[in-house]
């Protein structure tokens, strides 16, 4: 078994009355796709945005690596490998691809930002896209352009929040391709809404409902839960 | 390089111009200058950086007694004197900044406003020693700077061309490096900056004391150059000023404060010859100017002929 990279025990945040994540344990392995997936509502972006730190948890204990991160501000996760892509599109309008990019790369101290901005950008399909002012970009480069943002920041855990939301279905194919030569030098974690997409890329899923985990497991495993498909995929096929 | 061979022959054109004007123009371009220093330090903060400050006037203010009062009260020399208006407006934007950074947008102006106006009012307060409205005259003594003899006209627009160059050619190194590209960042989209690593707050106070730097030595330069420092200018209106000037140069470009000084200076020295209510004159400039190019003289350039203007 694949070494545990980033875990949470017992994390929990409410907002008012509502308990957004209550008492939830996850592992994430080294290397892997996971899924995280759950009706609208179930807390899986509170989730994830306690994993990066940009919001703080009432309870609970974050590692990475070992490494008790609970405390740690959400520049620093980065700093240390925790990259997360926004579910709204948030890139720079004002600011060309480049220095869009750039940000990314010159965080972690790049020398060469040339070469590290056009590897990003080749890597997205962008590379002749480098002079063009982001806010210019059809919806579908600005998602790509948030991607690549999160690969020039090399980060070991990559959290996608719904990355294919507004895509066109050949947007989708070369996506679903593109995340999957990530890894395993990156682990990808992504909140995704699109089964097609979740059942084909992912290694294994955590399905999420009322702040809870519901299950978990290989998407074979998920498919055949009977409270899985009670609460959230209905009782057709789940890959309808 | 590009940039660069611009940006140098725009002080090679000033330095031209300085030598030609008769004196009533030359002192005036002193004083053009000086303002323009504080106004590119104000427009790192505020174009660049997207923090709106009202409380730009306490860091001139700084810088100007933090120059005026060692040279009158215990005879400094004007060098060291301008050096410790530079730090004494950096080390006061830094205080400050520790405490305003932690509110942002409309929290941050009131907050900035606030410290700027309770340095007024220590000012008014301490008049024994500030000279409060009356304010302090350096003696000639106390402004010879290098062997430069700044009652004199000549030298003293060598001297402010010669901090003019200085804070533009710094300007100019900043916005263009890696952390220039950060301020812009902040400015643009802070929660995505901070989920690419950086901290803003760290960011955005750097920058807050690195344009005090520059409200410092501005305002220690014009109470050196011009003999003279006054609780006048740490009132409000010396917060408004560097904006107004960044606004109608161009915010957000290295050479539009200086272009906003000069013209607002202008618009003001002309309209104030026409009439006594030349502050309308003023108004109806700012409107035209926020009509016709809301980004600004050089923000309207750059959209239009220079796109590569930094």
């Amino acid at each position: 078994m694949a070494a545990v990279i980033l875990e949470a025990q017992g994390l929990a945040r409410a907002f008012g009355g509502l308990r957004a994540v209550d008492g939830v344990d996850f592992a994430l392995q080294a290397g892997e796709i996971h899924a995280l997936i759950g009706p609208n509502g179930a807390g899986k972006t509170t989730f994830v945005s306690l994993l990066s730190g940009r919001i703080g948890p009432d309870a609970g204990v974050i590692r990475l690596a070992g490494q008790d991160i609970t405390r740690l501000p959400a520049h620093l996760r980065v700093r240390r490998g925790i990259a997360y892509t926004f579910q709204i599109t948030s890139i720079y309008p004002r600011l060309t691809v480049f220095d869009n990019v750039a940000l990314a790369a010159q965080s972690r101290g790049v020398r060469d930002l040339q070469a590290a901005v056009a590897a990003a950008l080749a890597r997205v399909g962008m590379g002749d896209l480098a002079g063009q002012e982001a806010a210019t970009l059809s919806y579908g480069h600005q998602r790509l352009l948030e991607l690549a943002m999160g690969l020039a920041l090399q980060p070991r855990v990559l959290i996608l929040d719904e990355p294919t939301q507004g895509l066109a279905a050949g947007e989708i194919a070369a996506f679903t391709a593109l995340v999957r030569s990530l890894v395993p030098e990156t682990t990808v974690l992504m909140i995704e809404h699109n089964m097609e997409v979740v059942m084909s890329l992912a290694h294994r899923i955590t399905v999420l409902n009322f702040g809870r985990v519901l299950a978990h497991g290989t998407p074979e495993e998920i498919r055949a839960n009977p409270a899985v498909q009670a609460a959230y995929l209905g009782t057709g096929d789940a890959a309808a | 390089m590009k940039v660069w061979l611009f940006h140098l022959a725009v002080l090679v054109a000033l330095a031209v111009l300085a030598l030609m004007l008769p004196a009533y123009h030359a002192n005036n371009l002193a004083r053009i200058l000086m303002l323009a220093v504080f106004a590119t330090g104000y427009n790192l903060a505020f174009g660049y950086t997207g923090m709106l400050s009202l409380g730009h006037a306490l860091f001139f203010a700084a810088g100007m007694y933090g120059a005026a009062l060692p040279v009158s009260l215990w005879g400094l020399g004007a060098l060291p004197g301008l050096a410790l208006g530079f730090l004494a407006g950096g080390a006061v934007a830094a205080a400050v900044g520790l405490l305003a950074l932690r509110t942002a947008g409309v929290s941050f102006m009131i907050v900035t406003l606030m410290f700027a106006q309770a340095g007024y009012l220590t000012v008014i307060y301490f008049n024994q020693t500030t000279g409060g409205d009356q304010g302090i005259v350096l003696s000639g003594a106390g402004r010879m700077l290098a062997g430069l003899d700044m009652t004199q006209d000549g030298p003293r627009l060598m001297v402010a061309l010669g901090l003019y160059a200085a804070g533009l050619l710094a300007a100019l190194a900043l916005v263009q490096s890696r952390f220039g590209r950060v301020m812009l960042a902040m400015r643009e989209n802070e929660e995505r900056s901070r989920m690419l690593g950086y901290d803003p707050f760290r960011v955005k106070l750097a920058v807050l004391a690195i344009s005090g730097l520059y409200a410092g030595v501005a305002g220690a330069g014009y109470a050196l150059l011009f003999g003279y420092a006054g609780a006048g200018f740490s009132g409000v209106q010396y917060s408004i000023l560097p904006m107004l000037y960044s606004l109608m140069g161009g915010a957000g470009t290295v050479l539009g404060p200086l272009i906003g000084a000069g013209a607002m200076f202008y618009l003001i020295d002309i309209a104030s010859g026409l009439t006594t209510a030349y502050l309308m004159g003023v108004g109806i400039a700012l409107v035209v100017l926020v009509l016709f190019a809301p980004r600004g003289i050089l923000g309207w350039v750059r959209e239009r002929v220079l796109p590569w203007l930094p």
